[in-house]
């Protein structure tokens, strides 16, 4: 059968019968990295064309429908446009950050994609403390948002930036506690244990209330954490016109930008994978015919349709709800997220003790 | 009791939430409620009345009904409409005022309707055009009577 | 070529500026959040607004000046360019000045068309202001929600008036043009459509739970400050104060209609927004209580071609959707007034911003801003 875990294997093996380790090692390294990039690219395209199409349907509106096919273009003409223009940089900005800032951005998005599961032995590096390094690396971000906030000599950008520093180190918590629930339960930090160990179920419904409850504080605290309505205050357009990014135009703008979605891809893959089993198919307990049947789908599309589910979730949350305040928003994590997290994980841990959860 | 009220906050908080969202899900997938116009391809039919611009009827026999009184020069608010009038003479041999240009710079009129108000013989009406952009604003300073036009007979 | 620190704007804070350790910020003039080009220096610690100075002019026509210049019955079309939300009843004030001027008796049918217009007119400035104020707060579905019932109005004027926005339809002694034929039926179709789309605004925002945390306890006034600041309009209504022109000094046969005015006392933004809903079913109940019984008969008075008012002062005023619209004009007895002045709503709502502000953050500034419903033509004129 054709996989792609079939295909990685077969060019691991060819390349290994003629060249030796460190060079196999680097051309490797160099088609993973092609392809994360042509897969950051994809996204960004797919992701606002998405996007505005969603925003464009809850808004009683067409979106995108004149450029190519059904408006598939719009988004690479809109790439395009972006890649001929002038990368403005103010006067009176720190160069070297100013241009720092979005690379940084951009690269760590990047790395948090390392130890994400595409599907069954396709993945960059299968690394032992998988969900460890991925909420280690994700607070790297913040750095770059901070950087281009105090680089760009304004305002608003500072303004923005400081909101996303204080949104992000508070929302990190209560991310990290819902993401220890599945960690206690499955009893590893590896991203295959964890999807291994939803092979008879998924976490969502075997969990009970204890991971159903993680589940919708994950959801919120990462909307909060890639800067999404409700929680996009370090944009918060209509207040600071674009928070941290008001001054970056052209490509530098565009990595921002595809930054964003790339992180909103991630953090739904990261959800998709602790509560949806990545991309393990739809099982129920020892229904065998069943279990089959759904095995026929191949693991990619599980894994695309349930991140691309939790995608739209968030967009839908994103174009109904009004933005919140900077004081709320501190309030709802500290005051009700964290001890509701904490108080969860407790339970969770008395839960993972008794074995009250389908096994 | 502390802890019903909490819960009953979180409880209203979350469905008056999810009720939100069930709204905007229903104009997600019901596409029939879509009130957008694809305005090029489709252009939508204008009422009668709709004020685009000033123009001024011709017949078939290339007459119009503009005597040159200037009641829409005076009833303008903005000097949009200038009036030249030459002394024409007539058959019996008597020189009579008529129109020789009717100017009407589009760029300042502000489509109130009181120069077709004002007008006593409805030489002039408002069209239902709206695509007035041009390149050059010279062009948008009209001539309103066609050349070669003269007034039509009775019109006083 | 200047640096940023050239261009902080000198304030006149209390507090002090930058060099008090301050943050210093300019709200426009080209902003998001001022819906126009009005330009506000804010005085800031961190988030927490100290000090607030609107900086007007940006967008001043001298419509007042201009209007000294032009006949009585040319000078009503500039109105509609002041408070382009309610151009018509804008029109309607000048047009009741003039009446009063040349003592003209308004036609029943005249009277009743105007108000019709007015409420369209009121509900099409209502809705506009609901979807910008979601927006001011984040939410941006609603703003083309809003449009949605918002062009069905336009449709309407746009094929009785003939103009979708600036419709110098009211003219002195009447109306310009008779009602089109579908007007009724249309009106009809509109109130009974927009009755169920109201009820979908308060379920996307009026009763959304973030909606109403920021809007709740936030830009607190009280009654003798908003009558002191004269605010008018729904913002002194959301105090508790009964100002309703239509109510204190009918115009036009508005006493003869059973209508409510609706009153908050929280003074806050919330109780301005919650105001502002409640008028727009209010609106809703006094077209159907004129749509099926508008009179025959002529829709203008018979006026002199040319108007000519007599000497002495002549003062009227109407409630805009933003809040009391006067115009007052002194006549020497000429073609053209010798001077007129027109006290408009948001000058006097904007005014009250600083006292409302202080304190709040930068946030709710804008939301704050949404609920006073500026439009900034309006208060430039």
């Amino acid at each position: 059968m054709l996989s792609l875990e079939n295909i990685s294997k077969s060019i691991h093996e060819t390349l290994s019968a003629s060249l030796n380790g460190t060079l196999v090692l680097l051309i490797e390294m160099t088609i993973a990295g092609v392809l994360v990039i042509s897969l950051f690219a994809v996204l960004g395209l797919v992701l606002v064309f998405m996007e505005r199409k969603v925003s464009a349907y809850m808004q009683i509106r067409l979106g995108p429908n004149r450029v190519g096919y059904k408006g598939f273009a719009q988004t690479a003409a809109d790439t395009l446009k972006l890649l001929i223009k002038e990368g403005l940089t103010p006067d009176g900005a720190d160069k070297f950050l100013f241009n720092l800032a979005p690379l940084l951005v951009i690269i760590v998005a990047m790395l948090i994609m390392a130890p994400i599961a595409f599907t069954k032995g396709f993945q960059l590096w299968d690394i032992n403390i998988g969900v460890l390094y991925v909420s280690a690396v994700s607070s790297v971000g913040v750095i770059g948002i901070l950087m281009a906030g105090w680089a760009s000599n304004n305002k608003y950008s500072l303004l923005g930036a400081m909101r996303s520093g204080a949104q992000i180190v508070s929302y990190e918590l209560s991310a990290g506690l819902s993401v220890i629930t599945i960690v206690i339960l499955v009893g590893s930090l590896s991203i295959n244990d964890i999807i291994e160990s939803q092979r008879n179920g998924w976490w969502i419904f075997k969990g009970h209330i204890p991971v159903l409850i993680s589940f919708v504080i994950f959801v919120i605290a990462v909307t909060a954490e890639t800067n999404r309505a409700p929680f996009d205050l370090a944009e918060a357009e209509s207040e600071l016109t674009a928070g941290f990014h008001t001054e970056y135009s052209g490509m530098r703008f565009a990595l921002f930008f595809l930054a964003e979605y790339v992180n909103i891809f991630i953090v739904c893959a990261i959800g998709a994978t602790l509560f949806f089993g990545g991309w393990m198919p739809f099982h129920i307990g020892s229904w065998e015919a069943f279990n089959h049947v759904m095995d026929f789908i191949p693991g990619i599309v599980w894994f695309f349709g349930k991140v691309f589910a939790l995608i739209f979730l968030i967009m839908w949350f994103r174009w109904t709800f009004p933005r919140l305040r900077i004081d709320q928003l501190l309030n709802l994590e500290w005051k009700y997220l964290l001890p509701i997290a904490m108080f969860n994980l407790l339970l969770t841990t008395v839960m993972a003790i008794t074995g009250f959860y389908i096994k | 009791m502390f802890i019903v009220d909490y819960i009953k906050t979180v409880y209203n908080a979350s469905a008056s939430l999810l009720k939100g969202m069930r709204m905007t899900g229903y104009y997600f997938f019901n596409h029939k409620e879509i009130i957008t116009q694809q305005y090029p391809d489709v252009k939508q039919e204008l009422p009668e009345r709709f004020r685009g611009e000033v123009v001024m009827m011709h017949d078939e026999k290339n007459e119009h009904r503009c005597t040159g009184c200037t009641a829409c020069e005076l009833a303008c608010p903005n000097a949009t409409i200038k009036i030249v009038t030459k002394m024409e003479l007539q058959p019996d041999g008597k020189k009579k005022k008529a129109l020789d240009n009717f100017v009407y710079h589009l760029e300042l009129c502000t489509m109130c309707n009181l120069c077709i108000v004002a007008c006593p013989t409805d030489a002039i009406k408002m069209a239902q055009t709206f695509e007035h952009s041009v390149f050059d604003r010279n062009q948008l300073t009209k001539k309103l009577n066609a050349t070669g036009s003269k007034l039509m007979e009775g019109v006083e | 070529m200047y640096r940023e620190s050239q261009i902080v704007s000198e304030t006149n804070s209390p507090f002090g500026g930058e060099g008090a350790g301050n943050l210093v910020i300019n709200v426009g003039p080209q902003h998001p959040a001022t819906h126009g080009v009005m330009h506000l220096v804010i005085t800031m610690n961190g988030e927490t607004i100290l000090y607030v100075e609107p900086h007007l002019g940006y967008i001043h026509r001298s419509i007042e000046k201009m209007c000294e210049s032009l006949s009585y019955r040319q000078f009503i079309y500039s109105t509609s360019r002041m408070d382009y939300l309610s151009s018509h009843i804008n029109n309607h004030g000048c047009a009741l000045a003039v009446e009063k001027g040349l003592q003209i008796e308004v036609p029943e049918r005249a009277k009743v068309i105007r108000i019709l217009m007015d409420e369209l007119t009121r509900i099409a400035s209502h809705v506009l202001w609901w979807g910008a104020m979601a927006m001011d707060v984040g939410a941006l579905t609603p703003f083309f929600h809003a449009f949605r019932e918002r062009e069905l109005i336009n449709d309407i004027m746009e094929e009785t008036c003939g103009a979708r926005l600036t419709m110098n339809y009211m003219v002195p002694g009447g109306v310009m043009t008779d009602l089109h034929p579908n007007f009724v039926k249309k009106v009809k179709e509109f109130v009974a459509f927009f009755r169920t789309k109201i009820d979908e605004y308060d379920t996307l925002v009026t009763h959304n739970v973030i909606f109403k945390q920021r809007m709740m306890d936030v830009g607190k006034i009280s009654a003798a400050d908003a009558v002191s600041f004269g605010c008018t309009g729904p913002v002194l209504r959301a105090c508790g104060v009964k100002s309703d022109i239509r109510k204190l000094a009918p115009y036009d046969g508005y006493e003869k209609l059973n209508f409510e005015e609706p009153l908050e006392t929280a003074g806050d933004s919330y109780a301005r927004y919650l105001v502002r809903m409640r008028e727009l079913r209010e609106s809703l109940s006094i077209i159907d209580q004129l749509i099926d019984n508008i009179p025959e008969g002529d829709f203008q008075a018979k006026t002199k071609a040319v108007l000519k008012l007599p000497k002495g002062e002549f003062y009227s005023r109407v409630e805009t959707a933003r809040g009391e619209f006067g115009v007052y004009i002194i006549s020497e007895g000429g073609l053209t007034p010798y001077r007129i002045h027109f006290r408009s709503p948001g000058f006097a709502n904007l005014s009250c911003l600083n006292q409302i502000a202080r304190g709040q953050k930068i946030g709710d500034l804008v939301a704050m801003m949404g609920t006073l419903d500026l439009v900034i033509p309006d208060i430039d004129r």
